[in-house]
C-alpha cells in the first residue's frame, strides 16, 4: 500500500484512513464528514490528493502546438486554443467512444501538465507514451504532491503564503511560490466552490500545508466528503458515473466537445470514438447521465435499479452515486435513464431494499457553484 | 445494560427490552441521516433485520438481539436521525420488544465485558 508525502500529518489528525486506489488515505478525521462537508461549503478544507497523478507532456520541438496536436488525438479538446495559464477539463477516449479518464490539462508555457484519476494514472501513462512517443517526451511526475484548497475563503489563505494578490481566476494555472517554495497551481477543484489545486514538491509538501492549516478557517478535509461535496456539484467520478462503456454525450459532458472538434469543425472528428461521439451528439443519446432527487428520506446509492413506474415492469436506468447532500439536507443522486425519461420533473422509481420509491428527474448541479470568474 | 457483539445495547423494562446501538457504534458509523424502522407487532427472529440506518458513507442493517416482537419504536428518529449520533443510550433508542424467552438475554456481554471487546 502506497503512502502520500502527507501521511504523517493525517495520523497526527487522528484520520480514519482506509486504502483507496493503492493508497492509504484519510477517509475522514475526527470533525466527521457532515461538518467537514459544510467546513468546506462555509470556509475552506485542505485536502489531500496526491494520489492522484501529474503528468507532464512536453513537446520534442519546443513548439507548443505540436503536443497540442498530439494530444487532440486522444481527446475531444480543443488545445491548439488553450493559452498559456489556462486549464481545461478534458477526457482521454477509446475507440468505441467510451471514456479512459477524465483530467485536467494545464498549459504551462513550455509543457501540459495533466491531472489524472488515481486509478487511471498507470494506464493513462501506457496510453499517453504509446501515442505520444513520436512527437512528445511523456513524463511521470512522482517527486510532487497535490493538495486541494477549497472553499469560499480560499483565496484569503492562499494570499497569506504568496504574499500578494491573486490575480488567477477559474480554470487559469501558474506557478506561484507560497512561502518561498514552487508550487504549480491552478483555480480550480472538485468540490463546486472557489479554490486551488497546488502541486507542491514532496519535501515541502508538509511545511506549506501546516502553513495553510495554521489559519483558523482551515481544516483537514477527508475523502468521506469530498465525494458529497463532488456529488453535489454534480461532477463525475471515475469508474462510477463514468467508464470504459459511456460516452461523453451520455455522460451530459457535451459541452466538453469543443466546436473545433464537432462536426463542421476546422479540425472535425479525429479522436478515438468520434464516429460514435459525433453521431450522439447530432442525434442524442438513447439514455443520459441525470440528477435524481428522491421524494422520500431514502437515499437511492449506486446500483439503485431505477424504473418508470410503482408497477415495476420497465427498468429505464440505474443510479450511479447517490447519498446523502448535507448541504440540501435531503437524499440526493445521479443516474443514466433512458432519454425519453430524462427531462426535469419526470416521476421515475428507484428500488431500495425490495421497495420502489418515488424519485424526480432534476438538473445537475444539485446547489450552485462558486467559481472565481 | 446487556451488550452484543453487533454493538447493541438491551435495557429491560419490566417484560420488555429496549434496543439501541452503543456510543462506540455510532461513532464509528458517522453522521446518521435515516432510520428506517419496523412496524409495531412484527414479530421478529433473532439476527432477522431489524432497522436499517444510513450514515452518510454508507447503510447499515440492525439486526434483531433475541426472538420476539417488536412492541414499540422510537418515532422520533425518523424525522431527527442525528439523535442517535447525540444520545445513542438515551433519546436515541430504536425499538422495544417483547422477548420470547428473557434467559437469551444472559449469553450478553456485562458494560464491563463490552469494553473489553471494543478495546
Amino acid at each position: 500500500m502506497n503512502k502520500t508525502a502527507l501521511h504523517d500529518l493525517h495520523m497526527k489528525a487522528n484520520a480514519k484512513m482506509v486504502p483507496f486506489a493503492g493508497y492509504e488515505m484519510p477517509v475522514q478525521y475526527p470533525l466527521g464528514v457532515m461538518n467537514e462537508h459544510l467546513q468546506t461549503r462555509n470556509s475552506v478544507g485542505i485536502f489531500d490528493v496526491s494520489h492522484m497523478g501529474q503528468i507532464i507532456v512536453r513537446p520534442k520541438s519546443g513548439q507548443m502546438s505540436e503536443a497540442a496536436l498530439a494530444l487532440e488525438k486522444l481527446a475531444p479538446i480543443c488545445l491548439l486554443s488553450l493559452l498559456k495559464g489556462k486549464q481545461r477539463y478534458t477526457m482521454l477516449t477509446n475507440s468505441s467512444g467510451g471514456i479512459i479518464d477524465d483530467l485536467m490539462v494545464a498549459n504551462y508555457g513550455q509543457y501540459f501538465l495533466l491531472i489524472v484519476n488515481a486509478s487511471c494514472k498507470g494506464n493513462d501513462l501506457n496510453h499517453l507514451k504509446s501515442n505520444l512517443e513520436e512527437s512528445c517526451y511523456v513524463e511521470n511526475i512522482n517527486n510532487r504532491s497535490l493538495i486541494a484548497l477549497q472553499g469560499p475563503k480560499s483565496e484569503s489563505v492562499i494570499r497569506k503564503l504568496v504574499g500578494d494578490s491573486i490575480k488567477m481566476q477559474f480554470m487559469d494555472c501558474e506557478v506561484l511560490y507560497l512561502a518561498g517554495i514552487e508550487c504549480w497551481v491552478s483555480r480550480s477543484g472538485y468540490t463546486g466552490e472557489d479554490g486551488f489545486e497546488i502541486s507542491i514538491p514532496n519535501e515541502s509538501v508538509q511545511f506549506v500545508t501546516s502553513l495553510l492549516l495554521d489559519d483558523l478557517s482551515v481544516e483537514l478535509i477527508g475523502l468521506g466528503a469530498r465525494d458529497s461535496l463532488r456529488l453535489e456539484a454534480g461532477l463525475c467520478l471515475y469508474g462510477h458515473d463514468i467508464d470504459t462503456q459511456t460516452s461523453p454525450i451520455e455522460a451530459s459532458l457535451s459541452w466538453c466537445i469543443h466546436k473545433a472538434r464537432r462536426v463542421g469543425g476546422i479540425r472535425e472528428g479525429g479522436f478515438p470514438g468520434s464516429k460514435r461521439i459525433l453521431h450522439e451528439l447530432e442525434h442524442g443519446p438513447k439514455r443520459r447521465r441525470v440528477g435524481i432527487l428522491p421524494t422520500g428520506r431514502a437515499p437511492m446509492r449506486e446500483g439503485t435499479i431505477l424504473f418508470s413506474s410503482a408497477n415495476k415492469q420497465e427498468q429505464i436506468g440505474i443510479v450511479s452515486s447517490g447519498g446523502f447532500s448535507p448541504t440540501l439536507e435531503r437524499p440526493i443522486s445521479m443516474g443514466y435513464v433512458l432519454t425519453k425519461f430524462s427531462q426535469t420533473g419526470t416521476e421515475i422509481f428507484g428500488e431500495v431494499r425490495g421497495k420502489l420509491q418515488p424519485a424526480i428527474i432534476d438538473k445537475i448541479p444539485f446547489k450552485s457553484t462558486n467559481y472565481k470568474k | 445494560m446487556k451488550y452484543t457483539e453487533e454493538h447493541e445495547w438491551l435495557r429491560l423494562e419490566g417484560n420488555f427490552v429496549v434496543v439501541g446501538i452503543t456510543d462506540h457504534a455510532s461513532t464509528e458509523l458517522g453522521d446518521i441521516v435515516f432510520v428506517e424502522l419496523p412496524s409495531v407487532g412484527t414479530t421478529v427472529a433473532k439476527d432477522g433485520e431489524v432497522v436499517v440506518i444510513e450514515s452518510v458513507k454508507a447503510a447499515s442493517d440492525i439486526l434483531a438481539p433475541i426472538d420476539g416482537k417488536i412492541v414499540e419504536v422510537n418515532e422520533a428518529l425518523v424525522d431527527e436521525p442525528s439523535m442517535i449520533n447525540d444520545d445513542p443510550t438515551g433519546n436515541g433508542w430504536m425499538f422495544k420488544m417483547e422477548a420470547n424467552d428473557l434467559s437469551q438475554l444472559d449469553d450478553f456481554m456485562s458494560e464491563a465485558e463490552y469494553m473489553k471487546f471494543i478495546a
